[in-house]
Protein backbone atom coordinates (compact mmCIF):
# COMPACT_ATOMS: atom_id res chain seq x y z
CA UNK A 1 0.00 0.00 0.00
CA UNK A 2 0.84 3.71 -0.65
CA UNK A 3 0.74 6.38 1.30
CA UNK A 4 -2.41 8.49 -0.02
CA UNK A 5 -1.05 11.77 0.50
CA UNK A 6 2.39 11.75 -0.20
CA UNK A 7 2.49 7.88 -2.31
CA UNK A 8 5.54 6.57 0.14
CA UNK A 9 5.00 3.22 1.74
CA UNK A 10 2.20 3.59 4.05
CA UNK A 11 2.61 2.03 7.34
CA UNK A 12 -0.78 2.27 8.55
CA UNK A 13 -4.32 1.55 6.67
CA UNK A 14 -7.53 3.25 7.87
CA UNK A 15 -10.04 1.95 5.96
CA UNK A 16 -12.66 4.21 7.50
CA UNK A 17 -11.08 7.12 5.61
CA UNK A 18 -10.37 4.37 2.11
CA UNK A 19 -6.63 5.54 2.56
CA UNK A 20 -3.24 4.20 3.94
CA UNK A 21 -0.85 6.43 5.26
CA UNK A 22 3.36 6.86 6.03
CA UNK A 23 4.37 7.71 9.56
CA UNK A 24 4.93 11.69 8.90
CA UNK A 25 1.76 12.06 6.64
CA UNK A 26 -0.48 9.60 8.89
CA UNK A 27 0.92 11.73 12.19
CA UNK A 28 -0.36 14.59 9.95
CA UNK A 29 -3.78 12.99 9.65
CA UNK A 30 -4.37 12.53 13.38
CA UNK A 31 -3.56 16.36 14.05
CA UNK A 32 -5.96 17.00 11.14
CA UNK A 33 -8.85 14.94 13.19
CA UNK A 34 -8.20 16.65 15.96
CA UNK A 35 -8.49 20.29 14.47
CA UNK A 36 -11.49 18.88 12.74
CA UNK A 37 -13.09 17.54 16.30
CA UNK A 38 -12.11 20.69 18.13
CA UNK A 39 -13.91 22.97 15.65
CA UNK A 40 -17.24 21.21 14.68
CA UNK A 41 -18.12 21.30 18.44
CA UNK A 42 -16.51 24.23 19.48
CA UNK A 43 -14.18 22.49 22.04
CA UNK A 44 -11.43 25.09 23.07
CA UNK A 45 -9.93 28.41 22.37
CA UNK A 46 -6.54 28.39 20.72
CA UNK A 47 -3.88 28.32 22.68
CA UNK A 48 -6.40 27.51 25.91
CA UNK A 49 -4.96 25.78 29.55
CA UNK A 50 -6.75 22.68 29.45
CA UNK A 51 -6.41 19.83 32.41
CA UNK A 52 -5.98 16.24 30.84
CA UNK A 53 -7.26 12.86 32.61
CA UNK A 54 -4.10 11.11 31.72
CA UNK A 55 -4.01 7.38 32.93
CA UNK A 56 -0.36 6.20 30.91
CA UNK A 57 -2.49 4.53 28.49
CA UNK A 58 -2.60 5.34 24.52
CA UNK A 59 -5.06 7.96 24.10
CA UNK A 60 -4.49 9.97 26.87
CA UNK A 61 -0.74 10.01 26.25
CA UNK A 62 -1.53 10.49 22.55
CA UNK A 63 -4.19 13.34 23.37
CA UNK A 64 -2.06 15.04 25.77
CA UNK A 65 0.93 14.41 22.98
CA UNK A 66 -1.25 16.03 20.26
CA UNK A 67 -2.96 18.88 22.26
CA UNK A 68 0.38 20.01 23.14
CA UNK A 69 1.39 19.67 19.46
CA UNK A 70 -1.78 21.86 18.51
CA UNK A 71 -0.21 24.62 20.70
CA UNK A 72 -2.81 23.88 23.76
CA UNK A 73 -1.50 24.66 27.46
CA UNK A 74 -2.21 21.17 28.68
CA UNK A 75 -1.30 19.97 31.76
CA UNK A 76 -2.23 16.39 33.05
CA UNK A 77 -3.49 14.89 35.56
CA UNK A 78 -3.56 11.37 37.39
CA UNK A 79 -5.64 9.57 39.43
CA UNK A 80 -4.04 6.65 41.17
CA UNK A 81 -6.91 4.15 41.92
CA UNK A 82 -5.27 1.34 43.66
CA UNK A 83 -5.48 -1.60 41.20
CA UNK A 84 -2.40 -3.56 42.51
CA UNK A 85 0.59 -3.87 40.29
CA UNK A 86 -1.44 -2.25 36.97
CA UNK A 87 -1.67 0.82 38.62
CA UNK A 88 1.89 1.12 39.99
CA UNK A 89 2.82 0.29 36.03
CA UNK A 90 -0.05 2.64 34.94
CA UNK A 91 1.50 5.76 37.28
CA UNK A 92 5.38 4.82 36.36
CA UNK A 93 4.20 5.46 32.16
CA UNK A 94 2.54 8.30 32.49
CA UNK A 95 5.40 9.77 35.15
CA UNK A 96 8.13 8.80 32.81
CA UNK A 97 6.15 10.68 29.68
CA UNK A 98 5.38 13.93 31.55
CA UNK A 99 9.36 13.78 33.02
CA UNK A 100 10.91 13.39 29.51
CA UNK A 101 8.27 16.06 27.79
CA UNK A 102 8.79 18.21 30.79
CA UNK A 103 5.40 18.86 30.75
CA UNK A 104 3.46 19.85 33.78
CA UNK A 105 1.38 16.80 35.83
CA UNK A 106 -0.84 16.69 38.76
CA UNK A 107 -1.22 14.13 41.18
CA UNK A 108 -4.37 12.43 42.90
CA UNK A 109 -3.90 8.84 44.69
CA UNK A 110 -7.36 7.06 46.13
CA UNK A 111 -5.98 5.56 48.71
CA UNK A 112 -3.63 8.24 50.51
CA UNK A 113 -6.02 10.93 49.88
CA UNK A 114 -9.62 9.20 50.77
CA UNK A 115 -8.81 5.77 51.93
CA UNK A 116 -9.95 4.01 49.70
CA UNK A 117 -9.10 1.70 46.41
CA UNK A 118 -11.26 0.55 42.97
CA UNK A 119 -10.96 -3.10 44.34
CA UNK A 120 -12.41 -2.47 47.69
CA UNK A 121 -15.05 -0.26 46.30
CA UNK A 122 -16.44 -3.09 43.85
CA UNK A 123 -16.20 -5.61 46.70
CA UNK A 124 -17.85 -3.02 49.30
CA UNK A 125 -20.76 -1.92 47.10
CA UNK A 126 -20.80 -5.89 44.88
CA UNK A 127 -20.97 -3.96 41.87
CA UNK A 128 -18.78 -3.81 39.10
CA UNK A 129 -15.05 -2.19 39.27
CA UNK A 130 -15.57 0.20 36.38
CA UNK A 131 -18.94 1.84 38.21
CA UNK A 132 -17.06 3.16 41.29
CA UNK A 133 -13.63 3.56 39.09
CA UNK A 134 -15.86 5.66 36.53
CA UNK A 135 -17.69 7.74 39.17
CA UNK A 136 -13.99 8.61 41.33
CA UNK A 137 -12.56 9.09 38.31
CA UNK A 138 -15.47 11.95 37.19
CA UNK A 139 -15.54 13.50 40.36
CA UNK A 140 -11.36 14.08 41.02
CA UNK A 141 -10.79 15.31 37.51
CA UNK A 142 -13.47 17.37 37.63
CA UNK A 143 -12.60 18.79 41.77
CA UNK A 144 -8.82 19.04 40.43
CA UNK A 145 -10.16 21.62 37.34
CA UNK A 146 -12.15 23.34 39.50
CA UNK A 147 -9.53 23.82 42.23
CA UNK A 148 -6.40 24.62 39.96
CA UNK A 149 -8.68 26.87 38.09
CA UNK A 150 -8.77 25.06 34.56
CA UNK A 151 -11.30 26.54 32.45
CA UNK A 152 -11.73 22.82 30.04
CA UNK A 153 -11.01 19.59 31.12
CA UNK A 154 -9.72 16.79 27.93
CA UNK A 155 -10.59 12.95 28.02
CA UNK A 156 -8.95 10.39 26.39
CA UNK A 157 -12.36 8.84 24.62
CA UNK A 158 -12.04 7.77 20.77
CA UNK A 159 -14.64 7.03 18.15
CA UNK A 160 -14.76 3.47 19.66
CA UNK A 161 -15.34 4.45 23.26
CA UNK A 162 -18.08 6.49 22.33
CA UNK A 163 -20.00 3.98 19.42
CA UNK A 164 -19.26 0.91 22.46
CA UNK A 165 -20.85 3.63 24.66
CA UNK A 166 -23.54 4.67 22.10
CA UNK A 167 -24.20 1.12 21.87
CA UNK A 168 -24.32 0.16 25.14
CA UNK A 169 -27.13 3.08 25.89
CA UNK A 170 -29.65 2.48 22.59
CA UNK A 171 -29.83 -1.69 23.43
CA UNK A 172 -31.36 -0.18 26.97
CA UNK A 173 -32.87 3.01 25.74
CA UNK A 174 -30.92 4.89 28.51
CA UNK A 175 -32.96 8.02 27.67
CA UNK A 176 -31.21 10.52 29.98
CA UNK A 177 -27.22 8.81 29.44
CA UNK A 178 -28.18 9.55 25.20
CA UNK A 179 -28.87 13.46 26.72
CA UNK A 180 -26.01 13.56 28.14
CA UNK A 181 -23.13 11.54 25.41
CA UNK A 182 -21.75 14.53 23.66
CA UNK A 183 -17.95 15.12 22.89
CA UNK A 184 -18.71 18.30 24.64
CA UNK A 185 -20.29 19.07 27.94
CA UNK A 186 -20.73 22.59 28.55
CA UNK A 187 -19.41 24.22 32.15
CA UNK A 188 -22.46 24.62 34.20
CA UNK A 189 -22.64 25.30 38.40
CA UNK A 190 -20.39 22.75 39.91
CA UNK A 191 -19.13 20.80 36.52
CA UNK A 192 -15.75 22.12 34.32
CA UNK A 193 -16.43 21.93 31.06
CA UNK A 194 -15.73 19.00 29.50
CA UNK A 195 -14.00 17.70 26.08
CA UNK A 196 -13.14 14.52 24.07
CA UNK A 197 -11.17 15.81 21.27
CA UNK A 198 -10.14 12.13 20.15
CA UNK A 199 -14.04 11.66 18.70
CA UNK A 200 -12.99 11.15 15.47
CA UNK A 201 -9.96 9.07 15.60
CA UNK A 202 -10.44 5.30 16.42
CA UNK A 203 -8.68 3.08 19.31
CA UNK A 204 -6.73 1.45 16.57
CA UNK A 205 -5.39 5.15 15.59
CA UNK A 206 -4.25 6.46 19.13
CA UNK A 207 -2.00 2.80 19.72
CA UNK A 208 -0.53 3.67 16.08
CA UNK A 209 0.34 7.33 17.11
CA UNK A 210 1.95 6.32 20.04
CA UNK A 211 4.00 3.73 18.13
CA UNK A 212 4.62 5.69 15.07
CA UNK A 213 5.56 9.07 18.09
CA UNK A 214 7.98 6.90 20.22
CA UNK A 215 4.85 7.17 22.97
CA UNK A 216 5.73 4.84 25.49
CA UNK A 217 2.29 3.92 26.53
CA UNK A 218 0.87 1.08 28.86
CA UNK A 219 -0.12 -1.52 26.05
CA UNK A 220 -0.85 -4.45 29.19
CA UNK A 221 -5.14 -3.80 30.13
CA UNK A 222 -6.72 -3.14 33.53
CA UNK A 223 -7.54 -6.87 35.30
CA UNK A 224 -11.06 -5.55 36.35
CA UNK A 225 -11.71 -4.60 32.52
CA UNK A 226 -12.48 -8.32 31.64
CA UNK A 227 -15.89 -9.29 31.63
CA UNK A 228 -16.72 -5.44 31.05
CA UNK A 229 -19.41 -5.39 28.77
CA UNK A 230 -18.45 -2.37 26.93
CA UNK A 231 -15.45 -4.82 25.35
CA UNK A 232 -18.06 -6.97 24.49
CA UNK A 233 -19.48 -3.65 22.34
CA UNK A 234 -16.20 -3.06 20.57
CA UNK A 235 -15.88 -6.55 19.38
CA UNK A 236 -18.79 -6.80 18.02
CA UNK A 237 -18.56 -3.49 16.45
CA UNK A 238 -15.56 -4.35 15.17
CA UNK A 239 -16.88 -7.43 13.54
CA UNK A 240 -19.36 -4.84 11.74
CA UNK A 241 -16.10 -2.64 10.76
CA UNK A 242 -14.48 -5.11 9.42
CA UNK A 243 -17.52 -5.95 6.52
CA UNK A 244 -17.87 -2.70 6.18
CA UNK A 245 -15.43 0.04 6.85
CA UNK A 246 -16.91 3.26 8.19
CA UNK A 247 -19.91 1.48 9.98
CA UNK A 248 -19.00 2.60 13.86
CA UNK A 249 -18.25 6.13 12.87
CA UNK A 250 -21.46 6.24 10.79
CA UNK A 251 -22.97 4.88 14.03
CA UNK A 252 -21.63 7.72 16.26
CA UNK A 253 -21.90 11.17 13.87
CA UNK A 254 -25.32 10.13 12.64
CA UNK A 255 -26.24 10.22 16.45
CA UNK A 256 -24.93 13.36 17.57
CA UNK A 257 -25.53 14.82 14.33
CA UNK A 258 -29.43 13.39 14.13
CA UNK A 259 -30.29 12.29 17.14
CA UNK A 260 -28.85 13.46 20.48
CA UNK A 261 -31.07 16.21 20.07
CA UNK A 262 -33.90 14.72 20.50
CA UNK A 263 -32.71 13.42 24.45
CA UNK A 264 -30.77 16.68 25.29
CA UNK A 265 -33.77 18.10 26.65
CA UNK A 266 -34.08 15.42 29.49
CA UNK A 267 -30.69 15.58 30.35
CA UNK A 268 -30.82 19.34 30.70
CA UNK A 269 -33.75 19.05 33.03
CA UNK A 270 -32.17 16.58 35.04
CA UNK A 271 -29.44 18.75 35.57
CA UNK A 272 -31.21 21.65 36.82
CA UNK A 273 -32.52 19.86 39.93
CA UNK A 274 -29.28 19.40 41.38
CA UNK A 275 -28.06 20.14 45.47
CA UNK A 276 -24.91 20.35 46.67
CA UNK A 277 -23.54 17.57 48.85
CA UNK A 278 -23.03 18.53 52.37
CA UNK A 279 -19.25 16.66 52.53
CA UNK A 280 -17.73 18.40 49.60
CA UNK A 281 -19.87 20.55 48.04
CA UNK A 282 -20.40 18.59 44.89
CA UNK A 283 -23.82 19.10 43.18
CA UNK A 284 -25.95 16.23 44.02
CA UNK A 285 -29.31 14.83 42.83
CA UNK A 286 -30.23 14.59 46.81
CA UNK A 287 -29.36 17.49 49.22
CA UNK A 288 -26.85 14.81 51.05
CA UNK A 289 -24.09 13.55 50.05
CA UNK A 290 -22.48 12.92 46.15
CA UNK A 291 -22.06 9.97 44.88
CA UNK A 292 -18.35 9.78 45.04
CA UNK A 293 -18.76 10.72 49.10
CA UNK A 294 -20.90 8.04 49.66
CA UNK A 295 -19.07 5.75 47.70
CA UNK A 296 -15.98 6.33 49.97
CA UNK A 297 -18.41 6.00 53.26
CA UNK A 298 -18.68 2.54 52.04
CA UNK A 299 -15.11 1.68 50.72
CA UNK A 300 -13.34 3.40 53.06
CA UNK A 301 -11.00 0.59 54.79
CA UNK A 302 -12.55 -2.16 53.00
CA UNK A 303 -9.96 -4.85 51.19
CA UNK A 304 -10.58 -6.26 48.80
CA UNK A 305 -10.39 -10.34 49.28
CA UNK A 306 -7.64 -11.90 46.80
CA UNK A 307 -10.14 -12.67 44.15
CA UNK A 308 -11.10 -8.93 43.20
CA UNK A 309 -7.29 -8.17 42.85
CA UNK A 310 -5.94 -10.35 40.26
CA UNK A 311 -2.32 -8.00 40.46
CA UNK A 312 -1.91 -8.00 43.85
CA UNK A 313 -2.73 -11.67 43.57
CA UNK A 314 -0.05 -11.65 40.97
CA UNK A 315 2.42 -9.91 42.57
CA UNK A 316 2.48 -12.45 45.32
CA UNK A 317 3.05 -15.87 43.13
CA UNK A 318 5.87 -14.10 41.39
CA UNK A 319 5.87 -11.65 38.19
CA UNK A 320 6.10 -14.65 35.64
CA UNK A 321 2.57 -16.56 36.15
CA UNK A 322 -0.21 -15.77 34.28
CA UNK A 323 -2.89 -13.28 35.38
CA UNK A 324 -6.25 -14.59 35.22
CA UNK A 325 -8.57 -11.68 35.79
CA UNK A 326 -12.16 -12.57 37.62
CA UNK A 327 -15.24 -12.24 36.60
CA UNK A 328 -15.36 -8.22 37.42
CA UNK A 329 -17.12 -5.41 35.50
CA UNK B 1 8.62 -16.32 12.17
CA UNK B 2 8.13 -15.68 15.77
CA UNK B 3 5.16 -13.81 16.83
CA UNK B 4 4.65 -12.28 19.69
CA UNK B 5 1.33 -11.78 21.26
CA UNK B 6 -0.50 -9.53 23.89
CA UNK B 7 -2.36 -9.35 27.01
CA UNK B 8 -1.49 -12.21 28.25
CA UNK B 9 1.96 -12.35 26.88
CA UNK B 10 3.14 -15.10 24.57
CA UNK B 11 5.29 -16.54 21.69
CA UNK B 12 3.88 -18.57 18.76
CA UNK B 13 6.32 -19.78 16.06
CA UNK B 14 4.66 -19.74 12.44
CA UNK B 15 5.92 -20.77 9.19
CA UNK B 16 6.27 -17.70 6.43
CA UNK B 17 6.50 -16.54 4.23
CA UNK B 18 2.79 -15.08 4.25
CA UNK B 19 0.97 -11.69 4.65
CA UNK B 20 -0.58 -9.57 7.73
CA UNK B 21 -3.85 -10.47 6.50
CA UNK B 22 -2.76 -14.30 6.02
CA UNK B 23 -1.66 -14.21 9.65
CA UNK B 24 -4.44 -12.54 11.62
CA UNK B 25 -6.91 -14.86 9.29
CA UNK B 26 -5.08 -18.06 10.45
CA UNK B 27 -5.33 -16.19 13.95
CA UNK B 28 -8.56 -15.65 13.95
CA UNK B 29 -8.17 -12.10 15.23
CA UNK B 30 -10.00 -9.21 13.55
CA UNK B 31 -7.28 -6.64 11.36
CA UNK B 32 -9.28 -4.15 13.40
CA UNK B 33 -8.48 -4.63 16.76
CA UNK B 34 -4.83 -4.92 16.22
CA UNK B 35 -1.53 -3.36 14.56
CA UNK B 36 0.81 -5.69 13.36
CA UNK B 37 4.54 -4.71 14.25
CA UNK B 38 7.72 -5.97 12.44
CA UNK B 39 10.78 -5.56 14.34
CA UNK B 40 9.51 -1.84 15.69
CA UNK B 41 7.64 -0.78 12.36
CA UNK B 42 4.21 -1.00 11.93
CA UNK B 43 3.07 -2.69 8.49
CA UNK B 44 -0.43 -2.63 6.55
CA UNK B 45 -2.42 -5.64 6.24
CA UNK B 46 -1.18 -6.52 2.60
CA UNK B 47 2.35 -6.26 3.57
CA UNK B 48 4.56 -9.86 3.05
CA UNK B 49 6.12 -11.10 5.90
CA UNK B 50 9.04 -13.37 5.88
CA UNK B 51 10.27 -16.55 7.76
CA UNK B 52 12.80 -14.43 9.33
CA UNK B 53 11.07 -11.86 10.54
CA UNK B 54 9.88 -10.78 14.30
CA UNK B 55 6.21 -10.17 14.34
CA UNK B 56 4.21 -8.42 17.23
CA UNK B 57 0.50 -8.45 17.30
CA UNK B 58 -0.25 -5.84 19.72
CA UNK B 59 -4.16 -5.65 20.59
CA UNK B 60 -5.36 -1.88 20.58
CA UNK B 61 -8.76 -2.67 22.18
CA UNK B 62 -8.55 -0.96 25.81
CA UNK B 63 -11.75 -2.15 28.53
CA UNK B 64 -13.54 -0.62 30.88
CA UNK B 65 -16.37 1.79 30.33
CA UNK B 66 -14.82 4.52 31.98
CA UNK B 67 -11.32 5.40 30.55
CA UNK B 68 -9.30 8.70 31.58
S1 LIG C 1 -11.19 -1.06 33.25
FE1 LIG C 1 -12.71 -0.34 34.73
S2 LIG C 1 -11.68 -0.48 36.71
FE2 LIG C 1 -10.10 -0.59 35.14
S3 LIG C 1 -9.37 1.51 34.88
FE3 LIG C 1 -11.00 1.19 33.35
S4 LIG C 1 -12.88 1.87 34.34
FE4 LIG C 1 -11.34 1.60 35.96
ZN1 LIG D 1 2.93 10.17 3.20
ZN1 LIG E 1 -19.40 14.81 48.08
Amino acid sequence: MKCRRCGQPAVIDVRRHNAAFCADCFVHHCREQVKRAVHDFDMLEPGQRVLVAVSGGKDSLALWHLLRELGYEADGLYIGQGIGEYSDHSRDATVAFADAQGWKLHEIDIRGQYGFDIPGAAFATKRAPCGSCGLSKRHLFNKAALDHGYPVVATGHNLDDEAAVLLGNVLRWETGYLGRQHPVLPESRGFARKVKPLVRLGEREMAAYCVIQGIDYMVEECPMAAGNKHLGYKDMLNGLEEQSPGSKAAFLFGFLERGHEHFAVEAGEEREALGECRECGSPTSNDDLCAFCRLRERAQGVDAPVELGPTRRRRNRGRHSPSRPTSAG
Amino acid sequence: MKVLLRNPRRELEIEGPTTVLALLKRLEINPESVLVIRGDTLVTRDARLADADDIEIRPVISGGSNPA
